[in-house]
This record gives C-alpha cells, structure tokens and sequence, in this order.
C-alpha cells in the first residue's frame, strides 16, 4: 500500500486529472439518475444540486471556520493555564 | 434472579473485582474472557422478551431486566464493545483501568436493562464514577483536574436527574422508566431531560466531552467513545421521543460539533468534537419522534459505536506509539503506521457515510425522516453537517494525519510504528464490522424497534452521496491551506464556567484571603490582648474570691472542727455531763419562757 501511494504521489497529475475527470462523471450521471423519489423541489430541478451543495456547504464551512478563529474562538494554547497571573506564577 | 435471564453487568463487576487476584500468564485469557461471557449473556437475554431480574425494594419495584428490542440492540453493540475495547487494550498492565473499563461497561448495559428510575440512576452514576478513572489512569500534566471537572460536570447532571426523578415520583407515583408525556411537559420532564442531555453531550452541556475523551488513556478513551452518550441516547429514546426541541438541539449539536472539529489541532479533540456533532444526529432523530427516525437514530447509535472506536483505536495507536496528538506535532505517518493508516482510513470513510460504508445505511435515515415529517430545514442542515463531516473526518484528518507535512521530531518519526497485534486486532474488527454494516445492513435492521420498509441502496443516494463528496473533497484541496491546523485551542462554552471558576478562586485567595488575614491580625493584637486581660482578671477572681469563699468556709469549717474537736474526750461521764447540762440548760429556758 505504500508503494501504492509513492506512485501515486510521484504521478500527482495524473491522479488529479483522473480525480476531474471521475467528478464530472458524478456529476453528469446526475442528468440520467431518476430523481422522481427525491425529497425537494430543489433536488428533482436543479441541474447538479448536490455538487453544487456539496462544494458550497465544505466552502461555506471553511469559510465560517476561518472567521470564528481568527476572531478570537482559536486562541493561545496556555489560555487557561494562564489565565490568572498567580497561577502562571505558580508554574 | 428471574433463571432464563443473565445480567450482564454481574459479570463485568464480579469479573472486574476478581481481576487484581488473576496474575501472570491467566490474566490475558481472563480479560479476553470476562468480556465474552458478558457478551455471550447478552445474546442470550437477546432470545427473550419482557421483564426479568424483578426485586421489591421498600414500596418499589425495581425491574435490572427489561428485555425489548430497544434494549437488545443497545446491549448486543454495548457488549460487542466490551470486547473489543478490552481486546485493543489486552497489553496493559494496571488492573486499575480494566476494572474501571469494565464498571463503566457495566453501569452502560445496567442502565439499558434497568425497567425503572432506581436502578437507572443507580447504574448510572456507577459510569460518571467509574469512567473518571479512564482519563486519571492516562496520568497526564491535565488528567486529574480535566478528571475532576469531569465528575463534577456530571455530579451536577446527576443531581438535576435525581430531582427530576423524585418530582416525577411525586407527580405520578411510581418509578417506571417510560416514554414521558412529551406532548405536555412537566418540570420533572424537562430535569430528566437535561440530566439525561448532559451525557448526550448537547450543546451548551457539552464542554466535558472534548476536554474528557481527548485527555483519556489511548484505551479509556475507546470506551468512554462508546458508552456514555450512546447510553444517554439509549435513555432519551426510551423516555423523550417526539420531544420537539430536541429536533433544534440536535441539529445545533451536529453543526457545533463540525465548527470546532474543523478548527480543531489536537486528534482526539477533533473526534471528540466529531461525536459532539454525530450524536446530534441521533438526537435530532429522536426528536422527529417517527418509526423510521428512531430507527434511524438508534442505527446511527450503533454504527457509530463501531466506526468512533475505530477512529479512537487509530488516532489512540499514534498516542500509544508517539506519544504526539497534535497535527501540528505529526503528520506523513503512512509510512511509519500503514496497517494503522488502511483502519483509520475505513473509519474516516465509514463517518463520512460513504457509499458502503457504516453511517451510509443510518445517517440517511434520519435525514428522510426530516424530510418525511416535513422538516426540511432540519434535513437541510444535517445535510450541510454531513458535508462538514466528510471534511474534518474524511479529509482533514487522514491528509494532515498521514500525509501533509511532517511535523514530526526526529524521536517521534523514530518511535512511530504500527501497534502491538491485540491493537491491530482489535481494529481490524472494528474495521470489518464498519464495512459489513455499511454492504449488508439486513442483519442491524432486523434488530432495530419499528418496523419500517427503507433500502439505502438506491442509484439516486449513492450519486447524491458521491456528488457530496467529490465536491466537497473538490472545495478541501482547493482551500485546504485555510483549514491548516495551528497550535492553538479552541475557546468553548466552558471558558465561561472556567473564568467563574478563576474569578470565584480569585475571590478567595485575594479579598477573601485579605479579609481572613486582616481578621486574623486583628485578633492578635486587639482579641488577644483583651483575652489575657479577662483571664488575668479571672484568674485573679478565682484565687481569691472563688478560691477564698471555699477555702474561707473551709477554715472556718476546720477552726470549728478544731473547738468542737476537745468536746469529744471519749469519756462516758463527760459526754453525759455535757448532754445533761445541755438539756437542763435548755429546760430552764423554756420553763423561764413559759412563765414570762
């Protein structure tokens, strides 16, 4: 399995072009697979609706992650230890 | 003891109680053992149906056995954890852990089969006091107060059931444990309720299960990964289904999980937050309240159970072997760990729900049953938390795990290596059970409450699914430096109870030590003084008008004694002298008296 992945890694281009080519192929399948059973008006009309969501929900997750952090929710990782002065002295 | 009925739970405590007198070469066969006959007795109370192990106690009857089918399949995936948790974990050596392992499960499969509140609580509280011992025995800088905080967190949850407990039995009088009136909540409803939310881990109770799971032994944490919030899903499904506002605290939990995954630098963190997140799934079925949502939920109970131990026993074989479980502290481990990586990569695919693997066969139950119930918002989001965790599961983790750039120290590079064959073992179990789930779920279904008619199976799933996963895999390569992990820690909800905990030990040891000290000179100098001056007075007071009232009656009691004293010569005459005398004496004057 490692070999495997060294010569996957040493071809890298190849397996990202092979990686396009695999999710056009998802998504083109969208246009034959019967959709009748779908729970949405969204997902029986929109032409490629989960791609779509898929890539706009892992966007939109990144993104509101990348906010939170930097506003403050990631944070030095002694925050607590020191969070009094007394008990970084004490350390 | 009903005969045909086995409680497992009495063979993990009696097992566990034996355990520290089986040594040397039996004590290995003995804990692989012990965990067999638990499980073995759970198949067996699996053939039977209604309530066994029945005791009166006081005006109660207390039910250690109820059988049903929403007990067999929580105790069957409970009792397969046993073992494999105890297998993954067969090399350590302190008996201490594997008893408190083996209390926890226990307290786990007591609290599935208990019929009633009593010996609910009772079994419990045996997994909040035995489970504590799983993150202290990891003996790390943060493992006895992240122990500590964890108990306490749960001494609290524990407390706000009992109440719930005692009010319900006040309200209806009697103890059985069974669907509440969920419809017409009542105060006891909403204690049990939170009491039982606590364990589930539901958002804002929630902090002690990253804190906990992330600080634990690299096999405590295999357990504490599967029984405490399963339990608690257990018991919210037997007690709160159709309880509306779990549909909105479940999906919070499902989205909250995946923010803080996301940002997440510590491994076991990240899978803490990601049961955070799963479990909210469960919860939000629970909540939709439908045949095919609690089905759904407890599904997704059980295939969690399967594929979070394998991501514990993964990211627990990298602690075990590296000591590291920081992103910032690893990375391109495929090489050193590949056994450890192909596992890991089967549990990061099974939480993902991808095709044919594990969570694909539950989450999408839950996820119709939304839909079903004509809650699409709902469905809608945990579709958008399903996505977030194919990324921080299936992707973050395994890349920056793996692959990505090493930050690994020359002496970690050097110790990494696969684990020790009961840990590959173990894995490879677990693995295995993620794959024959996923491919052939006829056998878990079989098991689940209601009857229901779903197939995930269907062309339109699997390129729904296949299309989710591409595309967000898509969205991760193409932004995944923005997802890079930073040593860093996130901020939570327990930062507020933890800067109240600062502020409250600030007050002690500032003003209130000031206080206490001041009153403490104060009394030196003015209370002290004034003390030896009133002993002083009284110390005099004593010696001479106490001591000289009684010692002056004495003396005058012994200068009395002294005169009368030569009365008595001992001489009959004199004496009758004396008494005659006195009486002719005192004859005389009365006779004097009468004639005046």
């Amino acid at each position: 399995m490692t070999n495997l992945i060294e010569y996957l890694q040493a071809h890298l281009k190849m397996v990202v072009a092979v990686c396009f080519v695999l999710l056009a192929g998802i998504a083109g399948s969208t246009l034959l697979v019967d959709s009748s059973h779908a729970h949405t008006w969204a997902e029986k009309h929109i032409p490629f609706f989960w791609s779509f969501f898929g890539f706009s929900a892992a966007a939109a997750i990144i993104g509101i992650t990348r906010w939170l952090g930097r506003s403050g929710i990631q944070t030095s990782p002694d925050v607590y230890t020191c969070s009094t002065s007394t008990a970084c002295e004490e350390e | 003891m009903t005969s045909s009925f086995i409680h497992p739970s009495l063979i993990l405590i009696c097992g566990a109680l034996l355990l520290p007198f089986i040594q040397g070469p039996l004590r290995k066969p003995y804990l692989f053992l012990i965990p067999l006959l638990t499980l073995s007795a759970v198949v067996l109370n699996s053939t039977l149906t209604g309530n066994f192990a029945t005791v009166s106690f006081l005006d109660w009857q207390l039910t250690f056995g109820r059988v049903d089918k929403l007990s067999i399949v929580f105790a069957l995936i409970m009792g397969l954890m046993a073992v494999i948790g105890t297998l993954y974990g067969l090399h350590v050596d302190r008996a201490g852990e594997h008893m408190a392992a083996w209390f926890y499960a226990a307290g786990s499969l007591g609290t599935i089969y208990s019929g009633d509140y009593l010996s609910l609580f009772f079994f419990w509280e045996m997994m909040a006091f035995s489970s504590v011992f799983l993150i202290w025995f990891r003996r790390g800088k943060q493992s006895l107060p992240v122990g500590y905080r964890y108990l306490l967190v749960h001494t609290v949850g524990g407390i706000i059931l009992l109440a719930g407990i005692l009010l319900r039995y006040q309200a209806v009088g009697n103890i059985a444990f069974d669907l509440m009136d969920v419809t017409h909540p009542q105060l006891y409803t909403w204690l049990i309720m939170i009491g039982f939310a606590l364990n589930a881990a539901m958002v804002p109770l929630h902090s002690w299960l990253p804190e906990a799971y992330s600080e634990a032994s690299f096999n405590g944490a295999v357990f504490l990964c599967a029984f405490t919030t399963k339990t608690a899903v257990y018991v919210l499904a037997r007690s709160c289904a159709g309880m509306e506002i779990l549909v909105v605290l479940g999906v919070v939990m499902a989205l909250y999980g995946v923010i803080y995954a996301v940002m997440e630098n510590d491994i076991r963190k990240l899978l803490a937050w990601s049961i955070v997140s799963q479990v909210g799934y469960m919860v939000a079925g629970i909540g939709i309240g439908t045949n095919l949502a609690i089905n759904g939920a407890v599904t997704h109970a059980v295939v969690h159970i399967l594929y979070k131990s394998l991501l514990f026993m993964g990211t627990g074989s990298v602690l075990y072997m590296t000591g590291k479980t920081k992103f910032t502290e690893l990375g391109g481990l495929y090489k050193k760990m590949p056994a450890t990586f192909f596992f890991t990569i089967i549990g990061c695919l099974s939480i993902s729900a991808a095709p044919y693997f594990a969570a694909y066969v539950s989450k999408s139950m839950i996820i119709t049953a939304g839909f079903d119930h004509h809650l699409n918002w709902a469905s809608w989001l945990l579709m958008f938390g399903a996505t977030g965790t194919f990324m921080y599961n299936g992707l973050k983790l395994p890349y920056f795990l793996f692959f990505g750039k090493n930050n690994c120290s020359s002496e970690t590079w050097g110790k990494a290596s696969d684990p020790e064959w009961n840990m590959l073992t173990a894995m490879t179990i677990g693995a295995t059970l993620c794959v024959l789930v996923g491919t052939a779920p006829g056998f878990l279904y079989a098991l689940l409450p209601y009857e229901m008619e779903y197939t995930p199976f269907t062309t339109y799933h699997l390129v729904e699914t296949l299309q989710l996963l591409g595309f967000a895999a898509l969205a991760f390569f193409l932004l995944k430096k923005y997802v890079e992990p930073v040593d860093r820690i996130c901020v939570d909800i327990d930062w507020l109870y933890r800067r109240a905990g600062s502020a409250f030990l600030w007050l002690v040891k500032h003003p209130l030590q000031w206080g206490d000290t001041a009153w403490g000179e104060a009394y030196r100098v003015v209370g002290l003084q004034v003390l030896m001056t009133l002993s002083r007075f009284w110390s005099w007071f004593d010696w001479n008008v106490i001591d000289g009232i009684v010692d002056g009656i004495a003396r005058l009691v012994r200068s009395l004694g002294g005169k009368v004293r030569i009365l008595q010569s001992g001489q009959i005459q004199l004496t009758l002298f004396y008494a005659f005398s006195l009486a002719a004496l005192l004859l005389v004057t009365f006779i004097f008296f009468q004639l005046l």
